[in-house]
C-alpha cells in the first residue's frame, strides 16, 4: 500500500504546535544551573563585575582623587574610605574596583583573542589534516617553545607600554593551547559518521566546519575559555607585578597586590582587600569552569 | 546528458510511477564500477622504521547496476564491504579503477559535488550518524539548503514535514534532537535525510545491522515501499544472508575485498556455486525443518587470513575444503555462467 500523506494529515501536522525538542545545550545548562558551587560563583562574579562596572558612582572619590589627610591609612567609615588609602592617600575602594575593570577586561578580552584565533586555527589545522596540519602544528610547537616573558618585553620594547598591548600579548599566547585542543577535538569529531554523511550529501567543507565539527568542540572549549580567564588575570597580574603591564594612575589587581605587598607590614588593608578580590574571582571562574565541564561532560549523557 | 525526467522535477513527490525501474532494466546501467581497488598505507608492524604497507581494501571489484535494481553486497566483517562503499561515493580515493555513474568517471574528479544529489548513503550507525547539536528537522533539510537553495524557508518546512511522514516519523518531531530518538527512529530520519533530494541510487551501509531484530523489518519494508514509490536503485550492505535475499534482485559476495561470486537473487540462494558462497549459506538456518535436518553443513575453518598478507593464488584457499596446487599458483577469475559469475577454478567439480 503507498502510504502517501493525505494533505489534510500533512496540513494538521504542520499546524499543530511543534514539539521542542531539548538539546544538547539545554539539557548542559540544566546541569550547571543544578551545580550549587557553579551557581553561587556565578552571582559572586555578576556581584565584582557590577562593581566594577559602576565604580565611579560607588564613592565619592575618584581614582586619582588625593586626600591630604588620610595617607596610606586603615579602614575608615567615617571617611568613606571603606578600603583605606593607599601611600599616595588614594582611596582604596575606587582602585580595587577600577583595578578589577582592567584586570576583568583583560581576562575576558585575552581570552576572546585567544578564543577566536585557536578555534579558527584549531578547526582549519584539524579538519584539512595531513601535511596542512604537521605545519600548521609544528608552528604552534615553535611558538610554545618561545619563552613567554621574552616575547611580551619584546613587544613591550617595539611597542611601548599600552593597555591594547597586553592582552594581544596575552592572547597571541594563550591561542595555542586553545588551537590544541580545538585541533584535537576535530581531529576525533571528523571521524565521526555524521561528518562523513555530511560529506556524501556534498555539504562543502566551510559549511562541515561550522555546522558539524564546531558546534560539537565548543563544549570543550567554553570550559577552556572559562578557565583561561583567571589563568590571563594573574599573568597580568604578574606583568604588572613586573612592571610591564597597567600603567598609573589607572591600575590593575595586579599592580595593587605589587604596591600593597611592598608595605605588608605597615599597611596590611593594601594587600588584603585587592587580593581578596583576586582571589574571589580566580575561585569563582574556576568553579564556574568545573562546573561547565560536568555539565557537558558526555559520559553522563 | 538530459536527465531522466523522474529524478529532475524532485518534488513531484508522490506521482512517480512504479514500474519505472521495470523498463529502465534494459537501459544502460546507472552506475559501472571497473577494477576498483581501495588501498590504505598502514605502518607496518617491523618496528619504527618499518616504514609503510599498502592493504588492499577492495581489490578489483567490478560490477554493473541498473536503475530502480537492488544489489546486495555481502560477506564477513572486514571483507571491504563498507570501503566498497565509501569509494563509490570518493568518500575514500581510489588507487585504481573507475566509477561510472551515469555516463561519467568520478574516480579523481573532485567537482563531484553536483552528482552527490543523485547518491546518498544510509549509515550503520543510525545515532552516529547524525549530528547531535542539529535537530531531526535540520538534519533532513541540510541536502535541500546544499543543493536547492532556491527553495525557500517554508517550502523547505514543508518538504521537510512531508519526508517526516512518508518515512513514517510524525512532523510534529521535527524541532527534536536525535538522542530523544529510538534507534529505528533513527534510521527513519537517515532515511528521509538520504530520500529527500529524490536520489538515483542509496548505497544502505548494513543499514539495520545495528537495529533489533523487530524493527529490521520494518526499516527494510519502509525502504522496499520507497524503492517501488520513487524507483531508486540500492546498494543493500550486510553480513545478514535472509535480508538480503528478502530486499535484493541481485547480489555479489565478497571476500577480502575481491568479488568471489556475483548471481540474481535466485540462482544464488537456490545453486551457490563458489566454496565461499555455500559456507556463508550453509550457515543461514532454512525455515523447512526436513531440509534443515538432511542438508550437509560446509563449515568455515580458520579465520580471515591479514588482509595485509593475502594468500597467493585464491585468496580462499586458506578455508578452501576444495584446493588444490592449481589454486595456490593462479588466481581464479569470475567467469560468467549464465546470471551467474564465480571466480574458483573448480567451481564445476564442487
Ligand atoms: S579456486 Fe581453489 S581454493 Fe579457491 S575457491 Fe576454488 S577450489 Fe577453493
Amino acid at each position: 500500500m503507498n502510504t502517501k500523506p493525505s494533505a489534510a494529515t500533512l496540513e494538521a501536522a504542520l499546524n499543530a504546535p511543534r514539539v521542542h525538542g531539548r538539546g544538547v545545550w539545554g539539557d548542559a545548562a540544566r546541569r550547571l544551573f543544578r551545580n550549587k558551587a557553579a551557581v553561587a560563583s556565578m552571582v559572586v562574579l555578576a556581584v565584582i563585575v557590577l562593581l566594577a562596572v559602576f565604580a565611579p558612582w560607588l564613592s565619592v572619590y575618584a581614582i586619582d582623587d588625593i586626600d591630604w589627610d588620610n595617607i596610606q591609612a586603615p579602614p575608615d567609615f567615617a571617611a568613606r574610605h571603606w578600603f583605606g588609602t593607599d601611600g599616595n592617600g588614594r582611596d582604596l575602594f575606587v582602585r580595587t574596583l577600577y583595578g578589577g575593570r582592567a584586570s576583568l577586561a583583560v581576562g575576558v578580552l585575552a581570552t576572546a583573542v585567544s578564543l577566536v584565533i585557536g578555534v579558527a586555527y584549531g578547526s582549519v589545522a584539524g579538519y584539512i589534516g595531513g601535511r596542512v596540519d604537521t605545519v600548521m602544528m609544528r608552528f604552534v610547537d615553535v611558538m610554545y617553545s618561545l619563552p613567554f616573558m621574552f616575547f611580551v618585553i619584546v613587544l613591550v620594547a617595539v611597542f611601548g607600554r599600552n593597555f591594547i598591548l597586553i592582552f594581544v600579548a596575552i592572547g597571541a599566547v594563550e591561542w595555542l593551547t586553545m588551537a590544541r585542543i580545538v585541533r584535537g577535538q576535530t581531529l576525533s569529531i571528523k571521524r565521526r559518521e555524521f561528518v562523513e554523511a555530511a560529506h556524501a550529501i556534498g555539504v562543502p567543507s566551510h559549511r562541515i566546519i561550522l555546522r558539524h565539527t564546531l558546534p560539537n568542540v565548543l563544549g570543550p572549549v567554553i570550559v577552556y575559555a572559562t578557565l583561561t580567564v583567571p589563568q590571563v588575570i594573574l599573568i597580568e597580574s604578574f606583568l604588572s607585578f613586573l612592571g610591564l603591564g597597567i600603567q598609573e594612575p589607572l591600575s590593575s589587581w595586579g599592580v595593587l597586590i605589587s604596591e600593597g605587598a611592598k608595605v605588608i607590614e605597615v599597611a596590611p588593608w593594601m594587600l588584603i582587600f585587592p587580593g581578596l578580590f583576586l582571589a574571589v574571582t580566580l575561585f569563582c571562574f574556576n568553579f564556574i569552569g568545573d562546573g561547565m565541564r560536568d555539565a557537558l561532560d558526555p559520559k553522563d549523557r | 546528458m538530459s536527465d531522466i525526467k523522474q529524478n529532475s522535477d524532485g518534488d513531484g513527490a508522490g506521482d512517480s510511477d512504479s514500474d519505472g525501474a521495470g523498463e529502465t532494466l534494459v537501459a544502460a546501467p546507472i552506475l559501472r564500477v571497473r577494477d576498483l581497488s581501495v588501498e590504505f598505507s598502514v605502518p607496518s608492524a617491523d618496528g619504527i622504521f618499518g616504514g609503510r604497507r599498502a592493504l588492499t581494501a577492495v581489490n578489483g571489484v567490478s560490477f554493473d547496476l541498473h536503475a530502480g535494481e537492488t544489489l546486495g553486497v555481502v560477506g564477513e566483517s572486514g571483507c571491504g564491504k563498507s570501503t566498497l562503499a565509501r569509494a563509490i561515493l570518493q568518500l575514500l580515493p581510489a588507487s585504481r579503477g573507475e566509477v561510472v555513474w551515469m555516463g561519467e568517471d568520478l574516480v579523481g574528479h573532485p567537482g563531484l559535488r553536483e552528482r552527490r544529489r543523485d547518491l546518498q548513503i544510509i549509515f550503520q550507525d543510525p545515532l552516529a550518524s547524525l549530528n547531535p547539536r542539529m535537530t531531526a528537522g535540520d538534519i533532513v533539510a541540510e541536502p535541500l539548503r546544499t543543493h536547492r537553495g532556491e527553495i525557500g524557508r517554508a517550502e523547505r518546512r514543508r518538504l521537510v514535514a512531508e519526508m517526516f511522514e512518508r518515512v513514517g516519523l510524525s512532523p510534529v518531531m521535527v524541532n527534536r534532537y536525535p538522542h530523544e530518538f529510538s534507534g529505528g527512529q533513527c534510521q527513519r530520519i537517515g532515511i528521509a535525510r538520504a530520500m529527500i533530494l529524490r536520489p538515483r541510487l542509496i548505497l544502505c551501509d548494513e543499514p539495520v545491522s545495528a537495529l533489533d531484530v523487530s524493527i529490521q523489518a520494518q526499516i527494510v519494508n519502509l525502504l522496499e515501499d520507497l524503492q517501488r514509490e520513487f524507483g531508486m536503485a540500492l546498494i543493500f550492505i550486510s553480513h545478514d544472508l535472509s535480508v538480503v535475499r528478502h530486499i535484493c534482485h541481485r547480489v555479489m559476495v565478497l571476500y577480502l575485498g575481491r568479488v568471489v561470486e556475483v548471481a540474481e537473487r535466485d540462482i544464488l540462494y537456490r545453486s551457490p556455486r563458489h566454496p565461499y558462497t555455500r559456507a556463508l549459506m550453509s550457515a543461514v538456518p532454512i525455515p523447512d525443518p526436513r531440509i534443515e535436518r538432511e542438508r550437509r553443513r560446509v563449515v568455515l575453518e580458520g579465520d580471515l587470513p591479514s588482509p595485509l598478507d593475502p594468500p597467493s593464488g585464491c585468496i580462499f584457499r586458506g578455508r578452501c575444503s576444495y584446493a588444490r596446487s592449481r589454486c595456490a599458483e593462479e588466481v581464479p577469475v569470475l567467469e560468467e555462467l549464465g546470471g551467474q559469475s564465480v571466480a574458483c577454478h573448480f567451481h564445476n567439480d564442487i
